[in-house]
């Protein structure tokens, strides 16, 4: 089909779908319009890697709460994927910017916000019965995973995909090599470690005319209530790899960290995460996992995952069993961040809705137990850390409010509640 | 609110100074360096320092800053004619190696080694170096008619991953950084020393790498003798690393400039904006040619000498391998980065000094701005 024929075709099938007319779930479908909710860097990439994916992906919608990133993400790709944008004038901002693409007549949302704000998203998008593209984490407290959990249940009844940024589990290479330890390559497993030590995140100064909500919805990677700290923004790719080939999550963990080496001044300018995360994690079976993470300034950069077995051990970022390198290439043909895309609607077409919600939320859940672990300096059990109540989310988010800070946590005087 | 720009009070006559901890350290100025160089035609160490931040153990909200440096060796290159290309018959050539014609270059130095992580560090990790993340919201409140250009000297921002990929620091090769990492590298490089250092044209890279051989290699007999020179697909593994991994600078024999590691350990890149057909025009008019100023789009540009990863027909003294778009596709942000290519470990540089600049690259800037792939 020519590319004019095809706009056409397009054209006609947008018509046709403002009237209801288009079952995205069933096989034979022309066009998924996908809405992006978030447009920073990932959200935008997030848009172009599933329009890479599929051509009948259509770029029909964008929000974010600073509107005018929205419309950069637009105009950038109205050039570069013009038969694939069709967004017109469904450019959204504010903190209400996701509900209005959610309400904008789109089959697939791409939620690529702050972890703080998926439970929420995430919850409404399933609602409003579309497919999910959600970014890792899915959220940064107790309270927003028991929801992301119930929204899985849900999402499972409505047969709608959710398929999770945590994009190691579409990546060729992982993929063999968890196969093969689950296979028995290495005997049983009895321990394993993982590790994010890295560098310092990006940092956004304040601009003079932000207000508190704003400079930290733009410098979010250093407020908890946003990020739920490195550990889970970062460290829980490593995290979810060790579950992955666990089949289960930890049952409770204990552990040490601080802020080290952050920038030094008022949590109101700079943030109230930590750096540094050493955590013992327990698997059933009494099986220990060691967990590191770390941002401390010219260190020993590590990002892995090692499972040790009675017959041997793996690398699996590697992909290597023993001394095997197992996949050959360090780059996979396709891109791990498209193939998420690809794999999501296929199933989609295939009428099997993949849903990664729940193995997302319980990996997101066992990073925020060992950041309870650490900031307590106590022993966090799986149930302690799922059923606690304490809720990072602001009452009253107002984009032009003040918003105050919590302290850094003080291990052996902060409380998990 | 802290203050926006650093109040300085002199401690001592070396130079130390307590600043106040903002977080916008100044923009260094645009380097100034002289066209013509009157150095004695022969191999010299280079010094470079930069200021690293310390904080004050005292009051968080002060540090000093403190000088770090390093020297590198840089190693004289007479200047000569040569043909540039391979011919049609040679092993692994591409059509985009000829036709072969005849080139002129100049006298310069080329450094000895490839970039190191210490010499690169001393520039990425420089805590006394604006990184534009931080820098680029308080600049423009401070200068609202001016933007941060793509040729302020900042620093990169942090990779998201291990930049060095399990590759390891100690001596060896930096690696994965962009074109335009290495251009302001560069501009950096001059700023610090007050010489015209810059990425070598393709013509330099490939008459250092020749050192006066026409073959397929710049050194006596040819391709079975590669690994007495070079690192590359069929030597460069060991236990831990099956498919292979960069290896410390200068470990090979040198060639007959004594230059290390012109084939192979990383491909290097140079400064020519990409053109396929450059050859073409080149040859129609012999000496003409000498090379493309690089502009302010980010594809494409050409990497030489292949890497640790590849094998012997990629080394070859006229391989050239442009880059594309698709060596970030495991970069998951929009726009890409402007500093990282992710994964691309097998990509570093080297710098040259020219004796004298060509003109049209006296006052020679990075130009990419972040925008679109």
């Amino acid at each position: 089909m020519s590319t004019s024929n095809r706009r056409d075709f397009i054209k006609a099938g947008a018509a046709a779908a403002s009237v209801g007319l288009l079952p995205v779930h069933a096989a034979g479908i022309e066009k998924i319009k996908v809405g992006v909710i978030g447009c920073g860097g990932r959200g935008s990439g997030a848009i172009g890697d599933s329009m890479k994916a599929d051509k009948s992906v259509v770029f029909w919608a964008a929000g974010d709460v600073f509107a005018e990133k929205a419309q950069a993400t637009v105009k950038a790709y109205s050039q570069s994927h013009k038969d694939q944008v069709d967004v017109g004038d469904r450019v959204f901002g504010g903190l209400d910017a996701f509900e209005k693409v959610i309400a904008s007549g789109c089959d697939l949302v791409i939620l690529a916000t702050p972890p703080g704000f998926r439970p929420y998203h995430v919850e409404a998008a399933i609602k409003a019965n579309k497919h999910v593209f959600c970014e890792k984490p899915v959220a940064v407290d107790g309270p927003g995973i028991r929801k992301c959990l119930e929204v899985a249940e849900l999402a499972k009844k409505s047969q709608r995909a959710i398929v999770a940024g945590t994009q190691r589990r579409h990546q060729a290479g992982y993929i063999k090599t968890v196969e093969q330890i689950h296979a028995g390559a290495i005997g049983d497993i009895v321990s394993a470690r993982c590790s994010w030590n890295g560098r310092e995140p990006w940092f956004k100064a304040r601009k003079p005319e932000m207000s508190d909500v704003e400079y930290q919805l733009s410098n979010w990677y250093h407020f908890n209530w946003l990020c739920g700290d490195h550990i889970n923004e970062q460290h829980v790719h490593n995290l979810d790899v060790i579950n992955w080939v666990m089949k289960g999550h930890p049952v409770k963990c204990v552990g040490q960290g601080g802020r080290i080496a952050r920038k030094a001044g008022s949590v109101a300018e700079t943030g109230n995460i930590f750096d540094l995360f050493c955590i013992e994690y327990e698997y059933p079976g009494s099986i220990p996992m060691y967990s590191y993470c770390s941002h401390v300034p010219n260190t020993t950069q590590d990002v892995s995952e090692t499972i040790y077995g009675t017959k041997g051990s793996s690398r699996v970022n590697q992909y290597m069993i023993g001394k095997e390198k197992i996949y050959k290439g360090a780059r996979e043909e396709v891109s791990p961040y498209v193939q998420e895309h690809i794999d999501m609607i296929q199933s989609i077409k295939a009428g099997k809705p993949l849903n990664e919600l729940q193995a997302v939320a319980e990996s997101t859940m066992t990073a925020i137990m060992g950041r309870m672990a650490v900031y307590s300096g106590q022993v966090v059990t799986w149930e302690a850390a799922l059923n606690s109540k304490e809720l990072t989310m602001p009452a009253d988010l107002q984009i032009k409010g003040q918003l105050a800070t919590a302290p850094i946590p003080v291990p052996g005087k902060y409380k998990v509640s | 609110m802290k203050r926006l720009l650093p109040t300085i009070s002199v401690l001592s006559a070396l130079g130390f100074a307590l600043f106040a901890d903002d977080t916008i350290p100044p923009v260094p100025p645009e380097p100034k360096v002289p066209t013509k160089l009157e150095l004695p035609a022969k191999d010299f160490t280079q010094t470079v320092e930069e200021a690293i931040k310390i904080p004050d153990e005292k009051d968080p909200d002060l540090f000093t800053l403190q000088k770090s440096k390093t020297n590198f060796e840089m190693v004289y290159v007479p200047g000569g004619e040569f043909s540039m290309g391979s011919p049609g018959d040679e092993t692994g050539r591409q059509p985009n190696e000829g036709p072969v014609h005849k080139v002129k270059v100049g006298p310069f130095w080329m450094a000895k080694f490839e970039t190191t992580w210490e010499l690169f560090d001393l520039w990425f990790r420089s805590t006394g170096l604006p990184r534009r993340d931080e820098a680029e919201g308080l600049y423009e409140a401070k200068n609202p008619d001016k933007k941060l250009g793509p040729d302020a000297i900042t620093r990169p921002t942090n990779p998201y991953v291990d930049e060095t990929y399990e590759h390891g620091r100690e001596g060896k090769p930096a690696i994965c950084m962009s074109h335009h990492a290495a251009m302001v590298f560069c501009h950096w490089l001059r700023g610090k020393t007050n010489r015209g250092y810059r990425l070598p044209t393709e013509a330099e890279w490939e008459f250092a790498c020749r050192a006066g051989k026409t073959g397929a290699f710049g050194f006596e007999g040819g391709k079975d003798k590669l690994g007495d020179y070079a690192w590359f697909k069929d030597n460069s593994k060991n236990e831990d690393k099956p498919e292979g991994t960069t290896q410390k600078v200068g470990t090979k024999k040198p060639n007959a400039f004594g230059l290390y590691d012109m084939h192979g350990n990383v491909a290097e890149w140079c400064l020519d904006q990409y053109d396929p057909k450059v050859y073409e025009i080149a040859a129609k008019d012999p000496m003409s040619h000498s090379f493309i100023k690089p502009t302010d789009a980010k594809w494409s540009h050409v990497v030489r000498g292949g890497s640790w990863f590849d094998p012997a027909e990629k080394l070859r003294c006229a391989a050239r391998w442009p880059s594309e778009k698709d060596w970030m596709r495991e970069d998951p942000q929009f726009p890409r980065s402007v500093w990282w290519l992710t994964k691309m470990d097998m990509i570093g540089f080297r710098v040259v000094l020219p004796v004298e600049e060509y003109t049209a690259l006296v006052g020679l800037k990075p130009s990419v701005i972040k925008k679109g792939q």
